[in-house]
């Protein structure tokens, strides 16, 4: 499998994942 | 001393601009500015002229957002990078740009003084610090994204 982070726009998904990732693990610090 | 939040805020957005404007600036026009150059032979003129001075300018800027972030974070620096109540929005920012920041100076730098000649490296030396180098960028591009989210979500975002 290709390296998502090869593909300028597989970058830019990466970074939207990841932000809906934190944003729950933030939530959940806040206690949401 | 009223004015000095203010101050400090001014500067950390002034620089992180410049520090985050360069980066995509690298991975949204230079990597494929280069491709594109090195098929005519006209690379040169990125990597001599453009590339050592767009570098300065971000590994400096990177510095210069860092140190005013922490500055504006004052006697909170603390609480949010140990995600304490009400700090934990800006305190995810906080630690992704720091990342970030080692990222630049431990991992993209020292390999891009190998590619840019500054530093001596045989061919496989280059060759490995061009990949190293090229995909922490790439890693930085990405944890820019979350890492602006939650700089904006401490006071703009509902959360």
């Amino acid at each position: 499998m290709k390296n998502p982070l090869d593909l300028l726009w597989g970058t830019v998904i990466a970074g939207l994942i990841l932000t809906v990732i934190l944003y729950y693990v933030v939530k959940s610090l806040i206690g949401g | 001393m009223e004015m000095l939040p203010g101050i400090y805020r001014w500067i950390h957005i002034l620089a992180g601009v410049m520090w985050v404007g360069l980066l995509y600036y690298f991975n949204f026009v230079q990597v494929a500015a280069l491709k594109a150059a090195q098929a005519d032979s006209t690379a040169a003129g990125i990597t001599k002229h453009v590339a050592p001075r767009a570098l300065l300018y971000f590994r400096w800027a990177a510095v210069v957002t860092w140190l005013a972030g922490a500055a504006l974070l004052g006697a909170n620096f603390v609480p949010a990078f140990t995600f304490q109540a009400g700090w934990e929005n800006i305190g995810m920012g906080a630690w992704l740009g720091t990342i970030m920041l080692i990222n630049v100076w431990a991992l993209i730098w020292p390999n891009q003084k190998k590619i840019l000649g500054l530093v001596q490296a045989n061919d496989q030396e280059k060759n490995k610090a061009r990949r190293v180098a090229f995909l922490t960028s790439r890693v930085n591009t990405m944890l820019s994204i979350p890492m602006l989210f939650f700089m904006v979500a401490q006071s703009h975002i509902g959360m």
